[in-house]
């Protein structure tokens, strides 16, 4: 992966001036860089990762499996669309496997959820089934650790 | 019983260590932020660590060769070959030891009579001397300067040479300076050596971490792998310090000699750690770039920040140290470390831990994350600021 994404996705509120010193290049590379990758759509967004238990212990997240048929013209493409359209809905994955997308849900109680999925999302035409999963806890997320980091077990070792 | 009389003369006039002394204060205090440890802050290679599981799951749980396992010997050559374009035998020329320490340690005790005089290039890792004043050697300090990057030069070498020097140990990537020694100047220092009969100890533990371009060795040079003694290891290049492997490479007459010291101390190195080597050396170099990729873009931003704050440090080209010159505070470095621990709870190392010329700098190690190296620089900038006040 390029370095630059890399120290993005570690810290995306590093300036230019900081990226630029620790990849050896000048801030008006960085800075080109980053607009370039924005514009191509390489960097889609800049967010922020939380401990969600601690931003509020009422949401609830889940995860759905979804299977559904192919439409004749347009594959998953349309049906992904559709899924995709509601403000509830995270992420909208096409997986291969036992299923064929992957979805993320948020919201403030389990019956919002269960609500959601058996109201607007099984009733998609092509959506043959889904199954719901609801999110316990989460320990990793986008390489962060989100409660008890490991110590350093580095002691004061020396001669 | 009086244990003072009992005690050899040698042992009880050996110091402690500096850097031990500052790190016992650093063990009293909690939350200390610690920048001082040399070690990686990275795991071993998940393949390795198998490699070791393997090993352990395959009874791999005996003795092995007092030299080590042949297939590590071999891949050590190889991998010697590939990096130095120098061949040695891995039947006569090279020991697998505990660590390169044990390594160092061996090495000297297996060249320094009584009265030789033992030139170190000082500030550097504390062992040296300690271990030449054990063998009844004179160690003699050549101080490197900031305004030499910390290197060698000739001439302070040619300076201190004298018809009793038997050895010159040469720390290259340095700990704590981070300085390196390129092709150019390890020129200017064989060309003092050829024709002499003084010997080279060249540790190069860090040589797989250099920033600037391929790390160069003395043993490279003409004429100078006949009278170097190479001591280098696993423990920085593959973070596997707890493993305790290192080796030595030197000409099959001293290599010999280094393997009695070695066979009667040791009988040989740790067996489940000499297989994980194997792996280390045969299926790691992506690993190691990876870690000394990321060493790098620290080191960049820890020498700027560090000069923003008013602390003024030379680039260091090579293991994972900055050696900030704290003079502008107007303390010394040991004032300077105990007052950033007790006011601040950032643990460095004083500089003159390192050696007398090592005064006025401090060690401080980037084997943390991007994140704790920002927290604690935050807090060393305070301190700074405050100091300085103080100072005016």
């Amino acid at each position: 992966m390029d370095s630059l994404i890399r120290l993005l996705k570690e810290n995306a509120r590093l300036s230019d001036e900081q990226l630029a010193v620790m990849l050896g290049v000048s801030a008006d590379e960085i800075a080109s860089r980053i607009a370039d990758y924005e514009k191509k759509g390489v960097i889609k967004g800049y967010s922020v990762i939380t401990n969600d238990e601690l931003v509020d212990q009422n949401l609830v997240t889940a995860f759905i499996e979804v299977k559904a048929t192919p439409q004749a013209d347009f594959g998953f493409e349309d049906l992904a669309r559709k899924i995709m359209s509601y403000d509830e809905v995270d992420s909208v994955t096409l997986m291969s496997g036992s299923f064929d997308f992957a979805v993320t849900l948020t919201g403030t109680d389990y019956k919002e959820i269960a609500l959601f999925v058996a109201k607007r999302l099984s009733t998609i035409e092509g959506v043959i089934s889904t199954s719901t999963h609801f999110v316990l806890k989460q320990y990793k997320k986008q390489g962060f650790i989100i409660e008890n980091e490991a110590e350093d077990e580095r002691g004061f070792v020396s001669p | 019983m009086d244990y003072d009389k009992l005690i050899a003369d040698k042992c009880r006039e050996m110091k402690p260590s500096g850097i031990r002394k500052f790190f016992d204060l650093a063990n009293q205090m909690e939350g200390v932020i610690s920048l001082g440890v040399g070690e990686p802050d990275f795991q071993t290679p998940w393949n390795v660590r198998q490699a070791a599981i393997t090993a352990l799951e395959r009874g791999k749980t005996k003795y092995t060769a007092n030299s080590g396992l042949s297939d590590l010997r071999s891949s050590i050559s190889g991998y010697i070959k590939k990096s130095l374009g120098v061949s040695y035998d891995p039947e006569h020329e090279i020991i697998v030891t505990v660590g390169g320490s044990e390594g160092i340690d061996a090495a000297i005790r297996s060249v320094v009579n009584p009265g030789d005089e033992v030139l170190i290039v000082e500030p550097c890792f504390v062992c040296y001397s300690p271990i030449v004043s054990l063998s009844g050697g004179i160690p003699i300090s050549i101080e490197t300067k900031a305004e030499d990057e910390f290197r060698l030069t000739p001439a302070q070498l040619k300076e201190k040479i004298t018809d009793r020097t038997k050895l010159l140990i040469l720390p290259f990537p340095n700990n704590p300076t981070g300085a390196i020694m390129e092709r150019k100047d390890l020129e200017g220092i064989a060309e003092i050596l050829r024709g002499t009969d003084i010997l080279v100890l060249s540790d190069e533990i860090y040589s797989e971490l250099t920033y600037s371009g391929k790390h160069c060795s003395i043993v490279e040079l003409e004429g100078m792998q006949e009278r170097t003694i190479l001591v280098n290891g696993f423990s920085k290049a593959y973070s596997m310090t707890g493993w305790r492997l290192g080796y030595v490479a030197a000409p099959a007459p001293v290599c010999q000699q280094i393997l009695k010291i070695h066979q009667y101390a040791i009988m040989s190195a740790p067996t489940v750690s000499q297989y994980a080597a194997i792996e280390a050396l045969t299926h790691c170099d992506d690993d190691v770039k990876k870690m000394r990729d990321e060493y790098n873009m620290r080191r960049r931003w820890l020498v700027k920040a560090l000069n923003d704050i008013g602390l003024d440090c030379f680039e260091p080209k090579g293991a994972f140290y900055v050696f900030p010159c704290i003079r502008s505070t107007g303390l010394s470095s040991e004032d300077f470390c105990e007052r950033l621990l007790y006011e601040h709870n950032v643990a460095v190392v004083p500089g003159n831990a390192f050696g007398e010329c090592g005064e006025g700098f401090i060690r401080i190690s980037y084997a943390y994350s991007l994140k704790h190296l920002m927290a604690a620089v935050e807090c060393m900038k305070e301190f700074v600021e405050k100091v300085k006040k103080e100072k005016n």
